[in-house]
């Protein structure tokens, strides 16, 4: 794989997550992927640097990983089904990030 | 990681891992047993009466939008026969409550059920954004709760409803039984804990003559033992249209601290959600119950925006409101209780004539946290608080519970509503509201 690939990820943020980046649920996201295969902690670093905009970080991310209370989905599965931070993310992948932080 | 197979259908792959047990399942199977488990919390603690007219308590918010939608589909396939109806309330917060309420109006449409939504400002004259105008951020959420209260009861009274249920959640539930036990406030855990509460004046009402009067209202948590990701995951699989965002506000931080506890042990041990809920009803049981219970207690639904009780700024604004209504009770009360003293209490016991129809009568002032704050003050006998509902002669207390109040006295003098004070928190907060801004023809009610 040469160093300018890219994968191409959908991402959704819901919940009131979705206040955090630019008020926006869904994202369509080219992870570059300098190494072979990156996995969403790689992702969730990213989404943190590049997508977010919002200076609050610790509402999504915090020592490390996402904030407990909110559910991470890879591919309409619960994450801790797929691996967690270590799965291995594939072209066309959906990750879906649900806050249950919020009320209503 | 290989994916998996759902453990209960053998056939769709594993998309659920249920909190409580760890079982791997698929999104149709989970979102049955999420209804089915609803319906068994629902029939092993008979919360409905067949026919029954059921008010749900609608934020827009994802609790409530999952509770509606799940009753609306067991009131259907476990034919209940319930009369659903939607109640909101409209608590005047400009780009808060505005927006949910939009999403509860979409919920009632979707769902076929009709909406009642009951305003502040129709009620009492102010919205939120108003007392915030005039008392600024701080304390809001004790006039946001107190006015709550009340505009539940109004509501459901408006729509002829004697039971509203509401989307209080297991993560919720245990929450509010830790925030009690970081306060040493376990008297308020049985409260907390059940799935079921009805309003101590609401019981009294009934024994006095019968009649139905509007704070009668049942309230009940169909969804107690449900996680608070399990309902998140129902409305994504079942694509529920709901609306989340903090109430604006919010101060929320003792209870942002409970929920964050929550939260990680969430993560270690799923489990602890569920077993925190369980000991703090183990613990309500053996723990001497608030006297009688709260009539006028904060509301507490949702997270704060929906005005959840209290964070230990919130606590110190209710014991200051406690304390005023003391003020305010004694004003009335001196009369008939200064001649007896806490002595002559015990020595006088029930046995008189006499004192039955003074008991009466202070039964019906006494204090809703059971405390009786009025009698300290005529007869000042320091005994620890914890125990005090025990030392009392055995007689009266019994009396107390059992001799029909007088109603009269069980009313708010301004505005009818129930209550064991001569006015009622929301009248005595209305009062120095309107004190502060000149109002006319405050109608409560
Ligand atoms: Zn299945
Ligand atoms: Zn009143």
């Amino acid at each position: 794989m040469a160093e300018s690939t890219s994968i191409p990820l959908t991402i959704e943020f819901t919940g009131g997550l979705e206040l955090l980046f630019s008020n926006q649920r869904k994202h369509k996201v080219d992870l570059p992927s300098s190494k072979q295969s990156p996995n969403v902690a790689d992702l969730i670093t990213y989404l943190c640097d590049n997508l977010m905009k919002d200076p609050r970080k610790d509402m999504f991310v915090l020592d490390g990983t996402v904030r407990p209370g909110i559910l991470v989905l890879i591919n309409d599965a619960d994450w801790e089904l797929e691996g967690q931070e270590t799965y291995q993310l594939q072209p066309r992948d959906e990750i879906v990030f649900v806050s249950t932080l919020h009320g209503g | 990681m290989a994916p998996r197979e759902c453990e209960i259908c053998q056939n769709n792959r594993a998309q659920i891992l249920r909190p409580k047990n760890h079982a791997r399942i698929c999104a149709p199977c989970f979102t049955a047993l999420f209804e089915q488990e609803v319906a068994e919390t629902i029939e092993s603690s008979n919360l409905f009466q067949p026919g029954e007219r059921v008010a749900i308590g609608a934020s827009g918010g994802k609790d409530s939008t999952v509770l509606a939608s799940v009753l609306k589909t067991l009131n259907e396939r476990q034919k209940w026969g319930l009369d659903l109806v939607l109640l909101s309330i409209d608590e005047g917060i400009t780009g808060y409550r505005d927006h949910s309420l939009e999403a509860v109006k979409r919920n009632a449409a979707d769902l076929d059920l009709p909406l009642k939504i009951v305003s502040y400002q129709e009620l009492y004259g102010w919205s939120m954004d108003q007392v915030v105008a005039q008392i600024g951020k701080k304390g809001n959420c004790t006039y946001c709760g107190v006015f709550r209260r009340q505009a539940l009861d109004r509501g459901a009274a408006m729509l002829g409803v004697g039971h509203v249920v509401t989307g209080h959640n297991a993560d919720d539930v245990a929450e509010t039984v830790l925030m009690n036990l970081l306060r040493g406030d376990l008297p308020r855990l049985s409260r907390a804990t059940s799935i079921v509460t009805s309003t101590p004046s609401a019981a009294k009402a009934k024994s006095a003559d019968g009649k139905v009067t509007m704070t009668n209202v049942k309230r009940s948590k169909p969804m107690i033992y449900a996680y608070e990701k399990e309902i998140v995951m129902y409305a994504h699989h079942k694509k529920l249209d709901y609306f989340s965002t903090e109430c604006i506000y919010s101060p929320e931080a003792f209870r942002g601290s409970a929920r964050t506890l929550i939260k990680n042990l969430e993560r270690i041990r799923p489990e602890s959600i569920l077993d925190v809920v369980k000991s703090g009803m183990d613990m309500a049981r053996l723990v001497p119950q608030e006297q009688g219970a709260v009539p006028e207690e904060v509301e507490m639904t949702g997270r704060c925006g929906d005005a959840k009780e209290s964070g230990g700024e919130m606590a110190a604004m209710e014991r200051k409101l406690q304390q005023d209504e003391v003020a305010a009770t004694n004003g009335i009360g001196v009369e008939i209780q200064l001649p007896r003293s806490s002595k002559n209490d015990r020595e006088l016991g029930s046995a008189h004539a006499h004192s039955r129809e003074t008991v009466a009568l202070k039964a019906a002032n006494d204090h809703p946290d059971g405390q009786n704050h009025d009698r300290d003050q005529l007869a000042p006998v320091t005994l620890p608080t914890r125990t005090k509902m025990k030392q009392k002669p055995a007689g009266r207390g019994a009396e107390k519970r059992t001799l029909p109040p007088k109603q009269k006295l069980g009313q708010c003098e301004k505005c009818g509503y129930l209550s064991s004070q001569a006015v009622c928190k929301a009248c005595m907060l209305l009062e120095g509201l309107n004190k502060a801004r000149p109002h006319t023809g405050i109608e409560v009610g």
